[in-house]
């Protein structure tokens, strides 16, 4: 039978399949009978897609019997995205979270600047690239 | 502040309803103040999503959106956890959809009506510069629950009270017609301010407990940040108005039951359908 954290490693964030939940970092703990996981906005409508969709996962891989709690303290931060992650996010078109200059997903340029503080989800806001013109999501640091 | 007293309320008021003082015990004095967290939030979530398609730009349509996704996630926090302490079997959905305008505990400043842009947003400095602040001091409520959205929520008011504070700037600085609407907003939503920092029984019960937060201890903090947005925004103060208090306890503006007769009219007329 998988690892509990094996099949979790399965499960992609709705909102942006490319990753996991565990890259995301909201996994916060894996013991035999239970999870533990954090939402990553108070209001993320994707919280509750997660916690069910870690619940078929886990009914599948035969961990019926494993409870999935949700701990708000401590709370959810980008720090706790795995370089995995990041690197997937790039890939993917969103820069990841940083606290140095923001680069283009595209073209790699330092370049960039803010469109809007708010983007398609809660964790995302709208930045151009001024090198190659494109607009592209960076996921907030929070 | 003021130069005109609050109204006095009567002591002696007893029952549910406007005007009561909730029993100064543990269970029913936390189900109170977390009804007021949850309908501050919830209530201005509301609101806000009044603007979802109409906003100036597309940019600032997401960011409304946005905020009042956060506010109603934090809405949803509160009102679980009051339902729990209240022990009747009521969850959040139920709090929020069937309760009527006598039972909500939101502050008056949520429930105004938008008006123009200049508005909502001297709405949203004014309440989002005081839900930071009063966050920050829940950080270390003894309730598990108020300290853990606390905790996630000061970040995301943050954001909130940035922009609304960039925008107050923009406005306050920018042409002769935006200046005169932010300071119109300003001046309309300014009456509401002296509620947010309302210190009764219940707030001294809940703060002496460590559970909630007196909101005298950060009024200075308030005032200069308030004073500091608007010097930038080269606006001065709004005139003192006489205060309007009473949300808190059930006693409301004619705008909260029009707002709530939109939020609650599908949950009404169709309970506990699903989808």
């Amino acid at each position: 039978m998988e690892s509990i954290r094996a099949v979790l490693a399965q499960v992609p964030d709705p909102e942006i399949p490319v990753i996991s939940v565990v890259e995301l970092g909201i996994v916060r703990s894996v013991e035999p009978h239970r999870v533990v996981i954090t939402p990553t906005y108070t209001g993320c409508p994707a919280t509750r897609v997660i916690e069910r969709d870690i619940r078929d996962a886990l009914d599948s891989a035969g961990y019926r019997h494993v409870a999935i709690e949700t701990a708000l303290s401590p709370a959810w931060t980008t720090d706790w995205i795995s370089e995995e992650g990041r690197r997937k996010l790039r890939a993917y078109g969103i820069a990841p979270p940083t606290k140095a200059a923001v680069e283009c997903p595209q073209c790699g340029s330092a370049e960039t600047e803010e469109i809007s503080r708010f983007g398609s989800t809660p964790c995302k806001a709208q930045w151009r690239c001024r090198a190659c013109a494109e607009p592209f999501d960076l996921f907030k640091c929070h | 502040m003021a130069s005109l007293p609050p109204i006095d309320l009567p002591s002696n008021a007893t029952g549910s309803g406007a005007f009561d003082t909730p029993a100064l015990e543990e269970g029913p004095a936390l189900f109170e103040y977390l009804l007021r967290l949850g309908d501050d939030a919830l209530i201005l979530g509301q609101r806000l999503g009044e603007w979802c398609g109409h906003a100036p730009s597309v940019e600032v349509d997401l960011s409304l959106a946005n905020f009042a996704l956060d506010l109603i996630g934090q809405a949803t926090h509160f009102l679980d956890r009051a339902g729990e302490v209240e022990g009747k079997g009521r969850d959040g959905d139920a709090l929020a959809f069937r309760r009527d305008v006598l039972d909500y505990r939101n502050c008056w400043l949520v429930e105004q009506p938008n008006g123009d842009f200049a508005r909502t947003m001297a709405r949203q400095f004014l309440f989002s510069t005081w839900q930071k602040l009063l966050f920050r001091h829940l950080l270390s409520s003894k309730d598990p629950l108020i300290a853990g959205v606390a905790e996630k929520a000061v970040k995301e008011v943050t954001y909130h009270e940035e922009l609304a504070s960039e925008w107050v700037i923009r406005l306050g600085d920018g042409t002769e017609e935006s200046r005169r609407r932010i300071e119109d907003g300003l001046a309309w939503n300014w009456r509401f301010v002296p509620e947010l920092f309302e210190s009764d029984p219940l707030t001294s019960f809940l703060a002496e407990r460590g559970i909630g937060a007196d909101p005298a201890a950060f009024r200075a903090d308030y005032d200069a940040r308030i004073r500091s947005v608007l010097a930038e925004a080269m606006l001065d103060p709004p005139a003192d108005q006489r205060p309007i208090l009473g949300g808190r306890r059930g006693h409301h503006s004619e705008h909260l039951g029009h707002l709530l007769a939109v939020m609650q009219f599908l949950p009404r007329t169709y309970p506990d359908s699903k989808w």
